[in-house]
């Protein structure tokens, strides 16, 4: 059969199935392998917190969203060109994600009674239920095929059945017109104690792939072609891993070691699990007992002279919260990344959302500001964990990096940096007592940034006493009213002087204008998408997203002034927009906010816009 | 190196109330740090004295050391941050009954179980004194305080037994007013490689007064309390002629020339035994039944926290590669684009 093949620019592919069908990793394989081709990629892991939810049912349906494209790609997307769903189950819960001429790939032998059952179906016809009759749908009988694949070499059919996913994705990289090489070399590294899985996964692979090729279904493939990309050496990269590296990367700039104390939480456990695998590097993690044992071992460490780090999600940081004020009245630099999930309490732990603004900002008790920085994108966590550290370091102060579970399991390509790019990380730490102090005076500060000093412990004549009581200069314990209103200035104005160090604010799209929209945090690939269609619809707007939240660049009045409607979109009910309006009182904000657990849609923000300018 | 206690003196006035046990500890400690600095080579500025909050928890404030008065119940985790980053120090933390068994009691037994090489000194007065008198989890049943004005309904800790519990390689116990002892004992601790968990039975003057009072006062001390030494025999009593035998499963005391009983029939201590069965009911031991037991109760050997951290960052960087972020940053699958 001749197949034609039409250029697209760019996919979006949702790969769904049972929590236990391998979703994550089969999406996992088709997106480095488009990255491999050259294509931009992005991805949204998108799965339920229990691990074994019923098999079967809507509740235990995992999913894995990857966008590829021959341009840039800045978000996962928000409705598929096809859908892989291995069960019924997986068919009725995403089929909301489909594109009006989406294609859907399934494992029609799930579709029997028993799955249809299981998935709450009325009826023997799943797509009829569902209206969705007359689509291009390749229903293949892939437990079937999986199973003969493996009959035929000899292999034990049942516990073969797992590798059904590749077939899955052996059929989208026939319809991709991607090479198998890239996860042919996974397997071999993947399965290279266990060469009999690795030959199981390369079979249903391939046959997979040839499948697609054999049936009437599919009469055309697709190509994306490689994107033109800055030349360079490239890796894929999540956000998780990529706070990891940062730190790591500031510990080396610094010279000082890194220390990460902290408790596993979804989705930030993955920090610590990354930065326990690098001892290679100096590295030193501690598993704490609890999530305050996580952050007052990091205090402790940052006291003896580490780049300390206590990496959490939005539970945690209210357990630390009391710490981090002693961080904050001790004057220690401290890195925390929260990396924040549907909320409050235990709230949805899987899912995504920016709700622990607020907290990060106000979550404590007495007078006590905390710099605030939000990573944009998964590389940009690199960036963002970095930064936090240089300035935590450099000013001796907690920095809370608020990251969030979308940009944590998100990836994408990243152009590997050169560290001789970097700034250098210049502590303030000091080696012996200054003449004019009979001793050391551990609050006392360099008047144009509020800095005080770091004395690491094991350095003589520097002795002295930190800790949660109030203390003058000198690090004598007071109670004095004109002291303690001092020592509260000061410590305030360290913060607000980090705004001269920060970059300035800028914005993307019209420099001024009528509508400004305004966003900070995960969900600028979202914005930036709304912002380029809104401009290509011939509505002039500018696009101000924020990386630095607390201090907010020097300049974000000039640039505010320069629009007559400021629009705040955000992942919470309004933390952003009610901060700059505490702040900059002068502006009146317009706001688009979601609480769903789920990133922005690109088109719920142009409509948005829409509506005001109509 | 050569220090007097004067050096470890800090120019802070002592706040602790008049009649405070807390004076004769902070004294003990510092007589003990110019013997310790002696016999294993510190220096003035190894010294970093942690605490929580608590009366006792002021301790960091009348050292003349790197200290850290932290948050209550927090000073084990800040220790072992400290002593983690930086294992040439010489970490101790001050701590009370409440801040270590009730809010930091977490942090106090994951300490013990990690055997992470600090010294903790455990105030207890079994009872609550910065807020003015309510009860602590070491108060006996029955206690009554402005918050148990029935008397309390709960047992009390054993902080002995808790430690042995977590599988802790030294306790020791010791009276405020046993300054010498306090001073070996303190010696004994910081040449403990690992956590060394000392409950010193301190008098609240205020809100707790003669609360040790029974096995402390002078005229009955030498027969209710024993102060075990590694080695020797079980023998207490003013007259030395009193000791400890096992009954059973139990331990018993007898008086050596009464029923047959010879010296040679008294136990004799060993810190040193891995198994902690006897140093747990050693632990346990209380005044009628049995005399309190004072001294290094258990000193066991035992690879620490901190070393075998270190061990693992010198074990992966020894066969790793990787030399710095440039090579970390390409390590894995990568690719490139012309």
């Amino acid at each position: 059969m001749q197949h034609k093949v039409i250029d697209v620019q760019d996919v979006v592919i949702r790969f769904t199935g049972d929590s236990g069908d391998g979703m994550q990793l089969t999406g996992s394989l088709f997106a480095d392998a488009s990255a491999y081709f050259g294509n931009d990629i992005s991805t949204f892991p998108d799965y339920p917190s229990e691990i074994r939810a019923p098999q079967g049912t809507v509740a235990g349906v995992s999913g894995f969203q990857v966008h590829i494209g021959s341009g840039a790609i800045y978000t996962p997307g928000d409705y598929c060109d096809v859908l892989v769903a291995m069960n019924p189950a997986a068919l009725k819960s995403n089929v909301k994600w489909l594109k009006p001429n989406a294609t859907i790939i399934v494992d029609i032998d799930t579709f029997d009674q028993k799955g249809l059952q299981k998935a709450g179906f009325q009826t023997e016809d799943a797509f009829a239920e569902l209206k969705i009759k007359n689509r291009n749908i390749i229903a293949a009988p892939i437990s079937t095929l999986t199973k003969e694949c493996l009959n035929n070499c000899g292999m034990d059919p049942k516990s073969g059945l797992r590798c059904k996913n590749m077939f899955a994705l052996g059929i989208c990289f026939f319809l991709y017109n991607m090479p198998l090489k890239h996860t042919e070399e996974f397997f071999k590294k993947h399965f290279a104690k266990s060469p009999g899985l690795m030959d199981m996964n390369n079979r249903v692979l391939k046959d997979g792939y040839n499948y697609a090729g054999n049936i009437q279904a599919i009469a055309d493939t697709y190509i994306v072609k490689p994107s033109k990309q800055k030349p360079g050496l490239y890796r894929n990269i999540n956000g998780n891993r990529a706070i990891a590296w940062g730190l790591m990367a500031a510990s080396e700039k610094s010279g000082r070691p890194l220390f990460c104390g902290s408790y596993p939480i979804t989705p930030a456990t993955a920090i610590l699990e990354e930065l326990a695998i690098h001892k290679e590097l100096g590295v030193k993690t501690l598993q704490c007992e609890d999530e305050i044992a996580g952050i007052c071992t990091a205090i402790g460490a940052s006291y003896a002279g580490s780049l300390a780090v206590t990496t959490t999600s939005g539970p945690g940081l209210s357990l630390k919260s009391e710490a981090l004020g002693l961080a904050v009245m001790a004057e220690l630099p401290l890195v925390v990344v929260d990396v924040q999930r549907a909320g409050p309490s235990t709230g949805i732990p899987t899912k995504t959302e920016q709700t622990d603004l607020n907290q990060a900002l106000y979550g404590r008790n007495g007078e006590c500001p905390v710099a605030v920085i939000a990573p944009h994108s998964p590389s940009h966590c690199f960036e963002a964990a970095f930064y936090a550290a240089k300035y935590a370091m450099e000013h001796m102060m907690p920095v809370i990096v608020l990251s969030e579970g979308f940009l944590g399991n998100g990836s994408e390509p990243w152009r590997i940096p050169d560290m001789k790019d970097y700034p250098e990380i210049k502590p303030p730490v000091i080696d012996t007592l200054p003449a004019d102090e009979p001793y050391f005076y551990p609050f006392k500060r360099d008047p144009d940034t509020m800095v005080p000093r770091w004395a690491l412990p094991g350095t003589p004549h520097l002795e002295h006493r930190v800790g949660g009581l109030e203390k003058n200069h000198k690090g004598a314990v007071s109670s004095d009213p004109l002291v303690h209103q001092q020592m509260v200035e000061e410590r305030a104005q360290k913060v607000a002087l980090l705004a001269q160090v920060i970059p300035q604010q800028k914005i993307i799209g019209e420099q001024e204008g009528d509508i400004l929209i305004v966003s900070w945090g995960g969900t600028y690939g979202h914005m930036l998408s709304a912002e380029s269609q809104l401009r290509a619809e011939g509505i002039q707007v500018g696009l101000a997203h924020f990386d630095y939240i607390n201090p907010l660049p020097s300049n974000t009045e000039d640039v505010f002034r320069r629009f007559k409607k400021i629009m705040v979109f955000e992942l919470n009910s309004g933390h952003f927009v009610n901060y700059l309006r505490a702040k900059m009182p002068q502006f009146s904000y317009l706001q688009y906010n979601k609480i769903q657990g789920q990133p922005f849609i690109v088109t719920e923000i142009t409509e948005a816009i829409n509506k005001i300018v109509k | 190196m050569k220090f007097t206690p004067q050096d470890f003196k800090s120019d802070q006035e002592v706040k602790w109330c008049p009649g405070c046990g807390d004076h004769a500890v902070l004294a003990a400690v510092q007589r003990a740090l110019p013997e310790i600095s002696e016999a294993l080579g510190y220096s003035h500025e190894r010294y970093v004295f942690v605490s929580g909050i608590g009366c006792s928890s002021r301790f960091p404030y009348y050292m003349k050391t790197y200290g850290f008065h932290g948050i209550h119940g927090r000073a084990a985790a800040i220790a072992t941050g400290i002593k983690v980053a930086n294992p040439t120090l010489s970490v101790w933390e001050m701590t009370g009954d409440g801040d270590s068994l009730a809010i930091g009691g977490n942090h106090l037994i994951h300490a013990i179980r990690r055997n992470i090489d600090i010294n903790i000194v455990l105030f207890n007065n079994r009872i609550y004194g910065l807020t003015k008198g309510q009860y602590s989890p070491t108060s006996k049943w029955g206690t009554v305080t402005k918050t148990s004005p029935l008397g309390t309904v709960e047992h009390p800790f054993s902080p002995g037994a808790l430690a042995m519990g977590a599988r802790g390689t030294f306790f020791a116990r010791t009276l405020d007013m046993e300054l010498q002892l306090t001073q070996e004992i303190m010696v004994q601790a910081a040449k403990h490689d690992g956590t060394a968990l000392v409950e010193v039975l301190q008098n609240c003057v205020i809100f707790n007064d003669k609360t040790h009072a029974v096995i402390s006062d002078k005229e009955v001390r030498a027969d209710r309390t024993i102060t075990l030494r590694h080695g020797e025999p079980m023998i207490f009593g003013k007259n030395k002629d009193k000791g400890l035998v096992l009954d059973g499963m139990r331990l018993k005391a007898v008086t050596i020339g009464e029923n047959g009983i010879t010296t040679d029939d008294i136990l004799v201590h060993n810190a040193e035994e891995q198994n902690h069965g006897m140093h747990m009911m050693l632990c346990e031991m209380e005044w009628p039944e049995l005399p309190v037991a004072l001294g290094i109760i258990r000193k066991v050997k035992d690879r620490t926290y901190d070393d075998m951290v270190r061990d693992q960052v010198i074990e992966v960087a020894n066969k790793s590669n990787i030399r710095c972020m440039n090579d970390m940053l390409r390590s894995g699958a990568t690719w490139v684009v012309e």
